[in-house]
């Protein structure tokens, strides 16, 4: 875990990936790098001087001075809406950090891995699935992605991309619609969908959920009920409904 | 010299001095923690302290409410930065639970259901400083936040106060707990923004 000063930093490239979010690409000089999980805090400042800090995780890993941030729109939020509408290439803001030595996935282990999105908690469970495709383990992934509607998905194509190249085993679920054409279920992530799309227990998978608070609360309630060892199982809540 | 955001600052929240520095003001009651909430039942509940000898006092449930219980009124301010203002509690002084126990400590490690832990010294707990609470705002405390009971050391970032505490155990040394082993400071005062190593 790497801390240090507030750190000046350029948005270089942004980019619409949903309806209501934003993948944001910054220029951070001497950024020390960071592992797949972690997360910065980022401070704007506005002309007479009055400040305001957020939680984003990385949506990337690794070194070098460019990190990637996704940023779903929060309406009513101070924070979302700006870099979510208002912020372009060239704008600045700081960031401190990475932080975190917890929620993060580091490749070496032998259990299998469970990821659990909901929204944009996608956002740091992306950087490990990305970190076990790039250090070529055999360490068996899956992805369990709640999201809305198809449209609404963080990251879709990369993750698509992921799948196809056989690393990554993803299962969508849809609480609103499927995509043309779907004859799947429609709702919230229930027992059924953990029984058929999570590791078993007997696997003693690792398990990362991410997402909303109340996503995180109800995932995780029901892995302890079908016996997932409660110490196996990390959270990190987004806040919010 | 901190720069500047382009544009930034139309939604601003509003700021207030009771705010430390870098904080905002929620209305809301967010949860953070490191895993699945822990569901503990009430005749299954202790609170243990153990002091640096070893020896150990510990209460039941029906014990705790024997005692004389507490309202609190508080400010609480989370390290992930939003503050609440004036929020109500009920439960009883770490002080009570301290009658007659012998000690040198200098700092305790709080415990929980759940296995999370997080040190504290000992004189952020006493003379009037942190309660072991069951209600808030008139309510049974939920156990997203920490219900049945769970320590609040109001003056430090919220991770002190411990949900589904079960105990303090008392050491001469300080010792890292759960986030103060993955990045969060030891002591953790929000006033002089004490957040990481
Ligand atoms: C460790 C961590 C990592 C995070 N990573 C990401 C990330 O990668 N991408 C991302 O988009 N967000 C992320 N968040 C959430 C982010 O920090 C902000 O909370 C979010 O962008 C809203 O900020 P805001 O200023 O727009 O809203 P605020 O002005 O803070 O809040 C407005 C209202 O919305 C509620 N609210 C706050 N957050 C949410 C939420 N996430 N969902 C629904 N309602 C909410 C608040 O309780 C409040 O009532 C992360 C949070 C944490 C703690």
């Amino acid at each position: 875990m790497i801390v240090g000063d507030w750190r000046p930093a350029t948005i270089s490239e942004v980019a619409d990936v949903t309806p209501t979010a934003r993948v944001l690409r910054v220029t951070v000089p001497d950024w020390p790098g960071s592992e797949p999980g972690q997360h910065v805090d980022v401070r704007l400042t506005a002309e007479d001087g009055y400040q305001a800090v957020r939680s984003y995780s990385l949506g990337s890993y690794g070194d070098g001075d460019a990190i990637e941030l996704a940023v779903d729109e929060v309406p009513e939020g101070e924070v979302s809406p700006y870099l979510v509408r208002d912020v372009q290439p060239g704008d600045m803001l700081e960031v401190k950090g990475p932080l975190g030595g917890y929620f993060v996935w580091r490749p070496g282990g032998a259990n299998p891995v469970q990821l659990i999105a909901g929204g944009s908690g996608i956002v740091p469970l992306a950087a490990m699935a990305k970190a076990r495709a790039d250090a070529g383990t055999g360490v068996p992934f899956r992805l369990l992605y709640s999201v809305r509607r198809p449209e609404t998905a963080i990251y879709r194509d990369e993750l698509e991309r992921l799948a196809g190249d056989g690393g990554l085993d993803l299962t969508w679920v849809y609480t609103r619609g499927g995509p043309p054409g779907w004859a799947g279920r429609v709702g919230r992530v229930d027992d059924e969908v953990i029984t058929s799309a999570v590791w078993p227990v007997d696997r003693m998978p690792d398990v990362f959920v991410c997402g909303p608070t109340s996503f995180v609360e109800h995932v995780a309630d029901a892995l302890v009920r079908l016996g997932h060892p409660a110490a196996k199982i990390r959270t990190e809540r987004f806040g919010g409904a | 010299m901190a720069v500047f955001s382009r544009g930034f600052g139309a939604r601003r929240r509003e700021s207030d001095e009771r705010l430390p520095p870098g904080q905002y003001l929620t209305e809301d009651f967010p949860v953070l923690s490191a895993g699945p909430t822990p569901r503990v039942e009430l005749d299954e509940w202790r609170f243990a302290i153990r002091n640096e000898n070893g020896a150990t006092k510990a209460w039941t449930w029906d014990e705790l409410m024997a005692l004389p219980i507490e309202e609190v009124t508080t400010d609480i301010h989370c390290v992930t930065r939003w503050s609440k203002l004036g929020t109500h509690w009920r439960g009883v002084s770490i002080d009570t639970l301290f009658e007659g126990i012998e000690t040198d400590a200098g700092y305790a490690m709080a415990h929980s259901y759940g296995g999370y832990t997080t040190n504290v010294p000992m004189e952020d707990l006493l003379e009037g400083k942190s309660w072991v609470v069951f209600e808030f705002e008139g309510e049974p405390l939920d156990p997203e936040h920490g219900g049945p009971a769970r320590l609040i050391v109001p003056h430090l970032y919220f991770w002190k106060s411990a949900k589904w505490v079960r105990g303090l155990t008392l050491m001469e040394h300080d010792a890292p707990g759960f986030w103060e082993q993955n990045g969060y400071n030891m002591h953790g005062d929000p006033w002089t923004e004490e957040r990481y190593w």
